[in-house]
């Protein structure tokens, strides 16, 4: 028996290399041992986008990609389809999660230079799914044909007829009709379950052998390929398998507990993962007062809306993810990680991290007239972090780098820390209770939490330097 | 500087009360509460199913999440003639509703998501009289409503108290003028059981999807410790 075993594996592997594949890219792949907790969320993407994979082809069982079918198909996959309500919930929160696990990714990217000189094709792959990505949602939104489904397809759709001479033409070929419709669901539906997975599977394909040519970056920003040990592996290096897997499946176990969270107790996440006007069906003749786009769109639309002119403000927005395919030749930095870069460089991030997040908080909001000036200057202070980078990066002055990988405190080496802090803001009371028993009270330490706030707000001063 | 500081100041308070108005009551949800929402099934049938269709929900799904027997549900809920497996339409067709109101009245499956619990309960006590209106009535918390009080017997009549501030008529509160059937907590109650069951249409499943989480979680909180054990082990020769 077991011989034959062996010569139905011997059989497939004269005829298939897959031992070579595992190898090369997992059992001999060496990444750098001192991967923290932003290593993650790349096998969090992917695992994610499994999860899309599989709830979204069962979505499409029973979901009728038709203007008048499409509504009602979705809700008869809410309520009559057995578990149907898991596995739509499980697609719309992975939306939203998607997007989570891939901004804190090329943020992690951003942060440790893993953009820079030799990956920089990793980042350009990246910034393509990405790019996709968006494409994806964007096309998928449209079919629970909701109102905001529609309005929101309407507004971006209209969008490209603010180009020059073809605008409309476009705009129409796009949609297939003179507003959304029916024909634009059905070329929508073919796009988002067929076409950009497609595009996409093949673009994480291309991200991964990329990444495994020139391998992985880590929190030092050292090429660990440099020091080498007599066996010709990199001395900081560990092999994938295990020691990667056997990690990231904690990581896939900490991501479920939170996604199962939002899927079992808020799945419409206040109305930012499901809008509230996205429960009344498409009405082509009735504009909902306010059409905003799903979380993960609003700092791009708040961009969109700060340019007082339309075609202006479609440019500024597509030059908003321009910049970011062009990050690895506008960083001149000698230093790939924040970690031994000089004070600018992390003010400048730090600066672009709250443009970002205030232009999503805007996206969300009415066009007021503060909204839209607060808006054009954090606008401003997202372009000027990628269009000054040329000159920032030269003036600062950056860290020496050290030859090998430093040591960090790991998570659990931290819980001490922790603890001692605990200690520090909490005052205990102890006083004698009856029957000899004490009584222990614990209430805020005041002068201990200004001490901790004020040692906090120091550190941080001192971590920009 | 300054101008983007005050700007920011003033943001978040002006898009707060941005929407004015009478400010919502809060509806008391209990979806375990099945005599509640039984009675709500029924207020539903009586006071809107003639002009509002629930059609994503059927009543044999009430039935299986009420508890309740199927003949029971059929002969105190449903409507004569409506069968087990039938969804929840309207007797009214469009075209005459068109004719009636101006407008086709929506169906009501999924009106608890989009509008929200407390929204509904403050627009269902939110119409008082205004004799210039085809209807009589208009409404505190979505003005110019073309539906009519259904419960003005039970309600009785409600009058608006106006105050002008900042050149602008505003609806402080409603008074009740002409006492109806019902007493005031009798009619909250009523208004809540109905908001009670249309929160149980817009999504049947909550309960039994809140329910099942915390199985869930504890399953992947187990997961998590293996697999962090399994991780410590693994990587107890890296240094």
């Amino acid at each position: 028996m077991k011989d034959r075993m062996n010569k139905c594996s011997n059989w497939l592997l004269e005829r298939f290399p897959i031992s070579d594949l595992w190898n090369e890219h997992m059992a001999h792949y060496y990444a750098p041992k001192n991967f923290n907790i932003w290593y993650f969320f790349g096998s969090l993407a992917l695992f994610v986008l499994v999860n899309q994979f599989i709830t979204g082809i069962l979505l499409t069982m029973n979901y009728k990609p038709d203007a008048k079918l499409a509504f009602d198909s979705v809700e008869y996959i809410m309520r009559d389809v057995n578990w149907g309500w898991l596995v739509r919930y499980m697609h719309s929160t992975g939306a939203s999660a998607f997007f989570i696990v891939v901004y804190l990714h090329m943020f992690r990217g951003l942060v440790y230079g893993s953009f820079k000189q030799p990956r920089e094709l990793i980042w350009i792959f990246g910034m393509l799914i990405f790019v996709c990505l968006m494409a994806e949602a964007f096309m998928g939104y449209l079919l629970p044909w909701g109102q905001m489904s529609y309005w929101g397809a309407q507004v971006i759709i209209s969008l490209f007829s603010a180009i020059p001479v073809v605008g409309d033409e476009l705009s129409l070929w796009i949609r297939g009709d003179y507003v959304v419709s029916d024909a634009t669901l059905n070329r929508f539906f073919a796009f988002h379950v067929i076409a950009v997975p497609l595009v996409l599977l093949i673009l994480v394909f291309l991200h991964i052998v990329a990444l495994h040519e020139v391998g992985s970056n880590n929190p030092d920003g050292i090429e660990i390929k440099k020091s080498l040990n007599w066996k010709g592996h990199p001395i900081d290096g560990i092999p994938f398998h295990p020691y990667y897997t056997v990690k990231d499946l904690v990581g896939v176990g900490v991501f479920m507990f939170f996604f199962a969270v939002v899927i079992f107790y808020m799945p419409e996440m206040g109305g930012f993962f499901l809008e509230h006007a996205n429960f009344i069906p498409a009405d082509p003749l009735k504009t909902p007062e306010h059409i905003a786009p799903v979380w993960y769109f609003t700092p791009f639309y708040a961009i969109l809306r700060a340019v007082p002119d339309k075609f202006a403000g479609v440019i500024a927005m597509g030059g908003a993810i321009v910049v970011l395919f062009m990050l690895p030749w506008l960083d001149r930095s000698p230093v790939k990680s924040i970690r031994y870069r000089g004070g600018i460089f992390k003010k400048a991030v730090l600066l672009f991290v709250i443009a970002f997040i205030g232009l999503g908080y805007l996206g969300t909001q009415p066009a007021t007239p503060g909204a839209t000036t607060l808006a054009r200057v954090l606008t401003a202070v997202y372009f000027g972090f990628f269009l000054l980078m040329p000159l920032y990066t030269r003036w600062e002055k950056t860290k020496p780098v050290p030859e090998r990988l430093t040591e960090h405190p790991t998570l659990e080496e931290r819980i001490p820390q922790l603890k001692a802090l605990v200690d520090e803001i909490v005052a205990v009371e102890t006083a004698p209770g009856p029957m000899g028993a004490t009584i222990v009270k614990r209430r805020p330490n005041y002068a201990g939490i200004q001490a901790v706030l004020i040692r906090f707000a120091k550190n941080l001063k001192k971590s920009l330097d | 500087m300054k101008k983007i500081l005050y700007t920011l100041l003033f943001l978040l308070p002006l898009s707060v009360s941005a929407s004015g108005g009478i400010k919502l009551e809060s509806a008391d949800i209990d979806l375990s509460d099945s005599a509640s929402l039984e009675r709500g099934a029924h207020h539903y049938v009586t006071y809107c199913l003639g002009c509002h269709s629930a059609k994503h929900i059927r009543y044999k799904r009430i039935a299986m999440d009420l508890k309740l027997d199927e003949a029971e549900i059929l002969k105190n809920v449903a409507p004569l003639g409506a069968g087990i497996y039938d969804q929840m339409h309207s007797a009214m067709n469009g075209h005459d509703a068109e004719k009636w109101f101006g407008t086709t009245p929506p169906d009501l499956s999924l009106i608890a998501r989009s509008r929200g619990a407390d929204w509904l309960y403050s627009y269902l006590k939110g119409f008082y009289s205004e004799p210039g209106k085809p209807t009589g009535v208009n409404n505190a918390v979505f003005k110019d409503v073309a539906m009519p009080n259904v419960f003005w017997q039970q309600q009785g009549t409600q009058e608006a108290v106006i105050k002008t501030v900042g050149g602008q008529e505003v609806i402080t509160e409603l008074k009740l003028v002409e006492a109806g059937q019902l007493s005031a907590k009798e009619f909250d109650r009523m208004v809540n059981d109905l908001v009670n069951f249309l929160v149980y249409v817009g999504e049947p499943v909550q309960l039994e999807r809140q329910q099942m989480g915390k199985y869930v979680l504890f399953f992947i909180l187990m997961f998590i410790v293996l697999a962090y054990l399994l991780k410590k082990e693994y990587w107890k020769d890296v240094h």
